[in-house]
Formats: C-alpha cells, structure tokens, sequence
C-alpha cells in the first residue's frame, strides 16, 4: 500500500533542486511524484509547454528522468511509436507523456485521441494548469469560463473549460482518472494503479499556476484544495469498467460538505472582476458538472 | 527475383526487405497503396512489425519518431499536403539525427486539388536537413529505397532520408524489376546500431531540451558537414550496391551522354526516361547533348554540376516546381554553383501532372540551341514557362 511516509522515502528522480521553474510551481509537484512513483522504469514525452523550460538549459538539466521533448502536437504519436519500438525489443519501460493542457486538449488534441482509440500501452498525464501559461498565460480550451487572461484580459473567458477527462473515457480506454497536485498520495496511487493496467491511461492533474492564476506563490497548494473541498474539481477515477469519485472527493457529493465558492474564487487574481451573479452562476455549473458525473457513474455501473 | 510490380509495391518490398520494426500509415493519393501493401505484410506475418494507423500525417512522422528514438528501424510514406503538414516534424526529425526513411510520392500541391505530379512538395523541404532522391524508374525506387537505409543510418551520416517518385507516373505503373534475396539485402544491410541516441528506461536524458544559442547554430553545423560526408557515402553505397546487384547508378547524378556534350540538360524523376529519348534522336541528328539526371537534391551535386556543365556551351534545367518571383527551383541552385560560367536556360513545365513527351524535349531542346547558337551571350534571366492548352510559352 501507498503511503506517505512510504511515497516520501522514494528515491527521488524527477525535478532536482533549483530548477528553472517559477517558484511554487506545481508541474514541480507532479513530476516529482510522477519521478517518485515511476523512478527507472520512465521514459517521458513532453511536447511544449513549461515543462520544456523546468527541464533545464544544456548542459544542465532540471529533471531527472529521460525525456524526449517534443513539438507541440505530437505527444501521442510520439509516445505511440516510442511504445512500439519497445515492444518490438521486449524493452519494459514505462512510457509517460507529460503534458499541458494546450497539448493534449486543444493542439495535440487529434493525437491525444488517436493514440487513445489505439489503446496504446502508455500513460498520458495532463497537468493542467488552465491556460497557455509557458507563453503568459493566453486562455486555453481548460481555462474555466470568465478567468482572465492575456487573450481574455477585461472580461474574462467567454467560453466553458473543456472536460478532456470525460472526453477521454468516452474513448473506452481502461483507466482515465482526474487528480491534483494537492493530493500527492491519491495521485501517487493513481500513477501506480494506471501502470499495472495494459493500454492507454488517462490522469487528468489539477494544477494550480500563481502567476498564471494571479495568486502569492505559497498558495499552490491551498488553492488545489480549495478547488477540490469547493466541488470545483473532482476527483475520480475510472477502472475495470467502474467509474468512482475517490476517496477525498466522496463528502463533496453532498453539496452541503462543500465549502462555499467563493473562498477558492477570491484567493485567484484571474477571478477578482467576477460579479455574485457570476459567482452564482459558477455554483451552478459545479452542482451541475457533480450531476452530470452522478449519473454517469450511475448509468455505466448498472449490473 | 525478377517481378513486375507498380512503384509503390516495390517500396513496400523494399521496406520488407530492410526489416523495418516499426511503421506508421496515413493515408493520401498517391501514396496510399504503399501502406496498404505494408498493412498486408504485417497482417498476413509475412513482416514482424509494429504497424500504426495514425489520425494525421503530422502524426504519421511523428510516430516513427518515437520509434526510430526508441531505437527501431521505421518507414512511413506522404505525399503533397501530407508532406506540408508534416513540415513541422520534418525539422524536429532531421535537427535529432534520427535516421528515418520516408517516400515521398510527388503530387502538386492545391488548390485545385489535383493528385498528378509535380516536384513542388518534396522540393519545400530541402533546407531541413534530409537527404532527399529522386528516382526514374520502378527499379530505381526500389533500389534508392533500400540504400537510403544504409545511407542514412551510416554513422557518417545519421540523417533521415526520402525517396521521391512522381505519382502515378512511378507510383502506379508496373515495371519489371529485379529484386534481391533477403539472404542478399541481410548480408549487406545489418540491424540498425543504437544510434546517435536510443531513448532508455533508468537512463535520465534529455533530447531535445534548450540549449544555448551557440549550439543551436553548432548543431546545425554538424548537419551540414554530415551532408557533406554524405556525398561520398552515398557514392560508395551505389557502388558496393552495384558490386552487389549489377545495378549502379553514378551516385548523385546520372551522367546519359555527357562526356563529349556542348550542351548539357539538367532534369530529375520519372521524365529524365523521356530526356534520354529525346537526347538519342538529338545524337543521331548531330546535337552534342547530354543529360545530367540529378538523382539526389539534397545533398546537391555542385560538383557534377560544376564537372559537366562548365565545359559546355550553355545548360538547360527542366523544372517540375518554381519557386515564384524566382524561377525553377533546380535551375536557381544550379546557376548559383556555375555563377555565369556557363549560361543557363530555365524552363518550368510539367506542374500539375501536365504531360512532357519526348518530342516536346526534343523540339525544347532544339530551339534552346538555336537560340544560343543565335545570340552567345544571350542572358536568359527569365523562366520560360512551357504551358500547355491556351497559355502562352
């Protein structure tokens, strides 16, 4: 069993100290963990985005993993062959791609989807950061609606946040779970269950960006647990054609569990212009995203 | 083992061949039955490989990729707007130093669309860092194919490759050809060696990551002298190829009657066959021509070109592709390695699959004459556009 102080006794390989990403950044968390749980048997795609910079500048490097760096939209494909190459050589290597939200959700979307519907033997990580924070936060197809970016810089985001996980499980892939960087032992396990499972897995990671989001640096954290202890975003996993909110999501089924929108909103800079109907209007969406999944899990649990 | 089979049959026995491991298929005329053939092979056992039905072209090479990064030998084939849309993963293969092979079945680019050749695709991507071919015939495809292997992977090299052979023309006309044995192709072309780079489990290492400036430039530097090598290793490829085969080709160009030429013809691909019927009726009236077919383009024999059209009269470039506001993009590089030693004539015909026989070379090539016999200094800046069906030449 995961545990803790078992997931902190690992090796670490994965970032090394003082690496060039921002500080507080969570992609740091999650690679971390991804290093920790995986540890020898990685091989890591990562098409653009930040983690092309956490990685280092040569002759330096900033993660401790083998790392194939790739261009934006081609992840999938990449990790696919890559696969394929392994299997050919009996080679048993875990092939990871480590992505951000614009290069699985919106231009590596198509090979995010090919590589799925082939049920390729690999596990794609999304940490999603919400926006195309790398090139200064410019919206993204995960940036919730309203947020303030670069490219949505008065009113905010007009359009909604795209669901890639429920995307990716009407793919019938065998495992897809959403995660966060706040709960390093849930995701830890999820890594470890998704690499036991043969084909394609899915982790849709949550991850909170301060400069991206607008919020003082020591928040990270906090702010991934407010999303999740407001309803906001969670957790769940799908595997062996069951689909469950994990364990630390469960309370928040009960809408009244949930602590109240507005303390994940006020703390983010991106949200500051919202207006109570707006607010109002979030609430809404969130009991209606738990519907949506209730039934869901309802519908595909049947006997 | 002589048989007779369309072009892009005999790529694909020339992928089977070679062993590939892993090959990656997106469909597009004319290319389409290469992988089709292959998706064959690897169904029916005939050839153990992975075998990935990819949502893109772009995908497609990104795919093999992956695979040649994980250390396999790879194939995937393109044509046109695949090629185009592969653009990006073009360069990202070549900067990598993975050797990749890839055909390229020629075919103009739209609007309107169109599925007959022309050279305009393959001919976008020759600053990328790939050494790309052209063939003339079935057997030359097959051949260049299965060298490209052993031309790419040579660790004097480490470049990828493509093998272009004009749709249709090439692609779905059945020729005869001979084939080697796999016993024969084992012995000449072993396993790819782990090189430069296999990606490994537990190994941490980066490709691919930022890099100072310098060696941005440096590693493009590096590309460019293993260019340079290339020139000798695929002349001794040809070579040991022919000691193997029978079939020898002259390595970068194909040199048809040029030793005593005045007047030297410069073209590529499937209508050099027609050239060199056109330079036989020329011979046999008394024109002193010769066709210097250029079998690669990248690298690009400045030095046959150099060697045979200097002592000539005046040199004559048939273009299946322009570049616009400048001219014939065979003929542009060519003028610039002979930099007015000799002069030289630009002609653009054939685009869109518009068809050249060789009586319309032979009286071409004629009037090219009489033009420079007229006037020796005739500077012939503009391209000559030879359209077909109401245009004006």
């Amino acid at each position: 069993m995961m545990s803790l102080p078992k997931l902190s006794s690992y090796e670490t390989r994965g970032t090394l100290p003082g690496n060039p990403a921002c500080p507080a950044c969570p992609h740091n968390i999650g690679l971390k963990i991804v290093g920790k749980v995986l540890g020898d048997r990685a091989v890591v795609v990562v098409p653009a985005g930040c983690t092309s910079i956490i990685s280092g500048v040569w002759p330096k490097a900033g993660i401790d993993l083998p790392i194939l760096h790739v261009p934006f939209a081609s992840a999938g494909a990449v990790a696919s062959g890559l696969k394929a190459a392994y299997q050919m050589k009996g080679e048993d290597a875990v092939v990871v791609v480590w992505s951000g939200d614009g290069g699985a959700a919106d231009i590596g979307f198509a090979t995010l989807s090919g590589a799925a519907i082939r049920n390729e033997d690999i596990i794609v990580i999304v940490s999603d950061n919400e926006a195309y924070m790398n090139t200064g936060i410019q919206a993204s197809g995960t940036t919730p609606w309203k947020a303030l970016t670069t490219t949505s810089p008065i009113h905010g985001k007009t359009e909604e946040k795209k669901d890639l996980a429920l995307i990716m499980l009407m793919h019938k892939i065998p495992y897809v779970a959403t995660a966060s960087i706040a709960y390093p032992l849930d995701f830890a396990q999820k890594i470890n269950r998704a690499a036991e499972i043969r084909g394609f897995k899915f982790i849709h990671l949550h991850s909170p960006c301060p400069p991206g989001w607008r919020f003082e640096g020591g928040k990270t954290v906090e702010i991934g647990k407010l999303a999740v202890e407001t309803g906001a975003w969670i957790l769940w996993e799908y595997k062996d054609g069951k689909l469950e909110i994990s364990p630390t999501s469960r309370k928040y089924i009960d809408r009244n569990n949930r602590k109240p929108i507005k303390e994940y909103l006020k703390l983010q800079g991106r949200f500051k212009h919202l207006k109570e109907d707006d607010i109002k209007f979030i609430k809404e969406k969130i009991d209606n995203n738990w519907n949506y999944l209730l039934h869901l899990i309802e519908t595909l649990n049947k006997p | 083992m002589r048989k007779v089979l369309i072009g892009n049959v005999a790529i694909a026995e020339a992928v089977k061949l070679a062993r590939v491991e892993v090959i990656s298929a997106y469909p597009i005329t004319p290319q389409t039955i290469i992988v089709e053939k292959l998706a064959e092979m690897v169904d029916s056992g005939e050839l153990n490989a992975k075998y990935i039905r990819v949502d893109s072209e772009h995908s497609a090479l990104a795919a093999v990729y992956g695979a040649s990064a994980g250390g396999s030998r790879v194939f995937t084939a393109t044509s046109s707007h695949g090629l185009l849309y592969m653009y990006e993963m073009l360069w990202w293969i070549a900067n990598s130093r993975l050797p990749v092979v890839m055909s390229v079945v020629t075919r103009s680019l739209g609007p309107p669309w169109n599925i007959h050749t022309d050279h305009q695709d393959a001919l976008t991507i020759r600053d990328a860092g790939w050494i790309i071919g052209f063939a003339e015939n079935v057997q030359e495809v097959f051949d260049m194919t299965l060298q490209a292997y052993k031309i790419s992977e040579d660790k004097r090299v480490l470049l990828p490759s493509i093998i272009a052979l004009d749709g249709f023309i090439l692609s779905h006309t059945a020729e005869p050809l001979e084939i080697p044995s796999q016993s024969e192709v084992d012995g000449w072309l072993p396993p790819r060696e782990p090189l430069p780079f296999v990606m490994k489990p537990g190994e941490s290492f980066a490709v691919g990551n930022l890099g100072p400036d310098e060696v941005t430039m440096e590693l493009r530097w590096y590309i460019w002298r293993a260019m340079e090598r290339a020139k000798k290793i695929i002349e001794d490829v040809d070579k040991e190829y022919g000691e193997l085969t029978g079939r020898e080709y002259g390595g970068l160009t194909e040199k048809y009657r040029v030793d005593d030429a005045d007047y030297i013809v410069l073209g590529m691909g499937s209508w050099s066959g027609d050239m060199k019927e056109a330079i036989d009726v020329l011979r046999d009236e008394g024109y002193k021509v010769g066709l210097l077919r250029i079998r690669y383009v990248r690298p690009f024999p400045m030095e046959d070109i150099l060697k045979y059209c200097v002592p000539a009269k005046a040199v004559l470039v048939y273009d299946r592709a322009v570049s616009m506001g400048y001219g014939g993009i065979l003929a542009g590089e060519a003028s610039s390695i002979l930099r007015g030693k000799t002069p030289l004539k630009s002609v653009v015909a054939g685009l869109g699959g518009v068809d050249m026989r060789s009586e319309e070379f032979v009286d071409s090539i004629k009037r090219f004459i009489e033009e420079y016999e007229m006037d020796k200094d005739v500077e012939w800046l503009n391209t000559y556009w030879l359209l077909k069906g109401g245009g004006e030449g």
